[in-house]
């Protein structure tokens, strides 16, 4: 057993509102440069749509992620041989058409035109060529509140392989919120495609990294991930990406995207798991066990063999109690409320998703006279379609999403019961026993989800500083500092080595 | 003495140029150091001209280690006619040096004519290319031009030991006196690439991702494993 303690998130996508907050706030943070205008390390998408950048979940076109090879866990878009071969040019790799050209409009234009019989306009302005643009044609979130309809839904990947068909007439139609940033895998695709090992993964709290000074831009790491979450600077040539906010995350802050969520549908929490267990797990046969074989690497907090091996492994006290009340581990492993998206991927993400509930679709006409039990068949007729939620957070397995759906419309039926009666027929009823949940469970999940206090939607240890040597030194430095490099002389040359002994000396 | 400047001083001060500024910006512009890809602004250019161009390179190099650091008596002694292998170099060295040419062509009108490759490039990029279409011409105008209508130059017996003697500090410039001019033009313009490749994009020749295909997928990095490292 390797125990690793990792940062994650989970977001519950039925309190999301779609209104952006997350997607700006990170971008004021950290993408305001040129060259990372058009990445949004946070962006959300309606669904069904074909997402940022246009069908990333297309695997077949841009090759993300693993796949299964005669039984071994394979690069699905190639080894380091081929990708040694491919260099030079690499056919999968996404390029700006598929995100968008990023704009600007000339706002002086408005101010400094000379008068005229017309109003002034300000006109787009590319922000790669600096020339004006005809016209925008396509935008992170151009499709927006399914703006485009019916010309633009069948993009989705998800769409394209639904048995059912998606009605578009606007009252019968669905429609949900996926925010999304990088997953922090626990089998990263992009760090295993990086041919310069820049990407790596913190032993600490398994953030997933780009060290700038190794990246040499060789680009397989933007189409490795699966969720192309991994932008290319065209500006610097170098890789960029969600660093889950760590300088707020090292100092106990949520990350910028979770602090600003108007509709608290954030939490981040610790989870322990298994390292030695993570490839294994993401090798089994068949993708719909995925699920369960992630779930089976994560370790109990409160189990003292897991804490003594966790302190063994160098996790401190402040970690494991963080532990117990994450957050993250109640929702995803222990309510099994909390789905991954796309498992089918292998690279064991750690964003995981409450599947949104929805509208019952012609069933129901008057809730107030169905039964207890009339919910469960209920869950089948949202408006969301089952099998499209199947489709991103569970690989197709209905029963999956299924199941966690009937739990959260338990919840939804006794938390209204203690309000207008019915939580005696509830406990009796075969909604509680088919959603396998208790009323004390309930009433912890509706506290959690509900109520949600910012401290117990972040439970997020401060980063650990007691192995620093000098923490008179370390008051008020970057802390960067002895992870990345220093500024100037590269320490191959020797300058830090020098300035450690100075330190052990002195 | 312009046989000294051209075939001892010149040489090993561009070579120096290179060292030492690849050195300086290795310690101290590491951030710089990447292989500049525009695919993400364009692909359809690139995907035929990047490949033919960078192919024939690495052939074209392993071609000027066959003729300039293998000596002359290794091919006698294997009994390779001196027709047999400048049968081999005219042709193989030719495919390769047109590849280059055009490739580099092809990346070249990419350059100048897609919008936001040329205003993104800067003038280190547009000096880089050139200076190596420059190089490749000319090597590729001798390969296949010079070699076939003027005569088969026996670069074995003068170029290659001249370049050889350099790596021993004992330069055998007077070898190079009575070398054709357009070999010369093709040498001194290759030497004077090397000193400009620390100010360019061409650093990128020295990170081959070699260790690549032996390293475990997955990279973890510690801050605490970090210090023990003493890095």
């Amino acid at each position: 057993m390797r125990i690793k303690a990792q940062v994650a998130m989970v977001m519950h996508l039925d309190k999301c509102i779609g209104c952006h907050t997350c997607s700006v706030t990170c971008k004021n943070t950290w993408t305001n440069r040129p060259g990372t205008e058009y990445m949004w390390f946070n962006n959300v998408e309606t669904r069904p749509g074909p997402g940022y950048p246009k069908r990333w979940e297309d695997t077949d076109r841009y090759k993300g992620g693993w796949e299964l090879n005669n039984g071994k866990l394979k690069l699905r878009a190639g080894g380091p041989i081929s990708k040694l071969a491919n260099i030079f040019y690499n056919p999968n790799m996404a390029e700006m058409e598929d995100f968008y050209e990023p704009w600007t409009y000339d706002y002086d234009h408005l101010i400094h035109s000379p008068k005229s019989d017309h109003l002034p306009v300000a006109r787009p302005k590319s922000q790669v060529t600096g020339k004006y643009m005809d016209k925008p044609e396509w935008g992170s979130n151009w499709d927006d509140d399914l703006a485009g309809g019916s010309e633009i839904v069948p993009l989705d990947p998800n769409v394209e392989k639904m048995q059912e068909h998606i009605k578009m007439e606007y009252e019968k139609t669905f429609m949900m919120y996926l925010p999304r940033i990088c997953e922090h895998c626990l089998n990263p695709s992009c760090v295993a495609s990086c041919p310069s090992g820049a990407l790596y993964k913190r032993d600490e709290d398994g953030i997933v990294l780009v060290d700038h000074d190794a990246c040499r831009g060789w680009r397989f790491c933007q189409n490795g991930c699966p969720y192309h979450k991994v932008y290319y600077n065209w500006n610097t040539h170098k890789a960029e990406k969600c660093n889950f906010c760590y300088p707020r995350t090292e100092a106990g802050l949520p990350t910028i995207c979770s602090e600003t969520c108007v509709g608290r549908i954030r939490y981040i929490g610790v989870v322990l798991y298994d390292a030695d267990k993570v490839k294994e797990a993401a090798s089994v046969e068949d993708p719909q066990d995925l699920y369960e074989a992630q779930l089976s690497c994560f370790l109990d907090p409160f189990d003292p063999k897991v804490q003594s091996e966790a302190r063994e492994a160098g996790i401190n006290d402040a970690w494991l109690e963080a532990a117990k009340e994450s957050p993250v581990y109640k929702m995803a492993m222990k309510w099994k409320i909390a789905l991954p998206l796309h498992p089918e991927y292998r690279t064991m993400p750690m964003v995981w998703y409450v599947p949104p509930l929805s509208p019952i679709m012609n069933h129901i006409t008057n809730e107030d006279e169905l039964n207890t039990d009339g919910y469960i068949p209920a869950v089948d007729q949202m408006r969301i379609p089952v099998e499209y939620l199947a489709s991103i957070l569970a690989a197709d397995d209905k029963e999956v999403v299924r199941k966690v759906l009937l739990k959260l419309s338990a919840m939804r039926v006794y938390m209204r019961g203690k309000t207008v009666g019915g939580v005696d027929e509830f406990k009796q009823s075969e909604l509680v026993k088919q959603a396998n949940t208790s009323p004390e469970e309930i009433e912890e999940m509706a506290r959690l989800l509900g109520i949600a206090k910012y401290d117990e939607r972040y439970v997020i240890p401060t980063g650990r500083r007691e192995m620093d040597d000098d923490l008179h030194y370390k008051q008020g430095t970057c802390s960067l500092e002895d992870l990345a490099p220093q500024e100037g002389l590269h320490p191959t040359f020797g300058y830090m080595k020098a300035r450690e002994k100075n330190y052990e000396s002195g | 003495m312009t046989g000294i400047f051209w075939w001892v001083i010149f040489p090993y001060i561009t070579v120096t140029i290179m060292i030492l500024g690849l050195l300086y910006r290795y310690a101290f512009r590491q951030l710089t150091w990447a292989a500049p890809s525009t695919e993400f602004l364009e692909k359809k250019w690139l995907r035929f001209g990047s490949p033919l161009f960078h192919w024939g390179i690495i052939f074209a190099f392993i071609g000027h280690v066959m003729g300039m650091v293998i000596p002359i008596e290794f091919y006698h002694a294997l009994g390779i006619s001196d027709h047999a292998y400048h049968f081999g170099a005219i042709y193989g060295g030719g495919l390769v040096g047109l590849m280059v040419v055009a490739g580099v062509v092809i990346l070249l009108i990419r350059k100048i004519t897609i919008d936001p490759v040329r205003i993104k490039a800067t003038f280190s990029d547009f000096f880089a290319v050139l200076a190596v279409l420059f190089v490749a011409a000319t090597g590729t105008y001798m390969t296949i031009i010079y070699n076939t209508t003027v005569v088969e130059y026996e670069y074995r017996l003068t170029i290659g030991p001249w370049f050889r003697s350099l790596f021993m500090f004992q330069p055998r410039y007077d070898l190079m006196e009575n070398v054709p001019m357009i070999f010369k033009i093709h040498v001194i313009a290759a030497f004077a690439l090397f000193a400009s490749i620390p100010f360019t994009k061409l650093v990128h020749i020295f990170s081959i991702p070699i260790k690549y295909p032996t390293r475990p997928p997955q990279q973890y990095r510690s801050r605490s494993n970090y210090k023990r490292q003493g890095l």
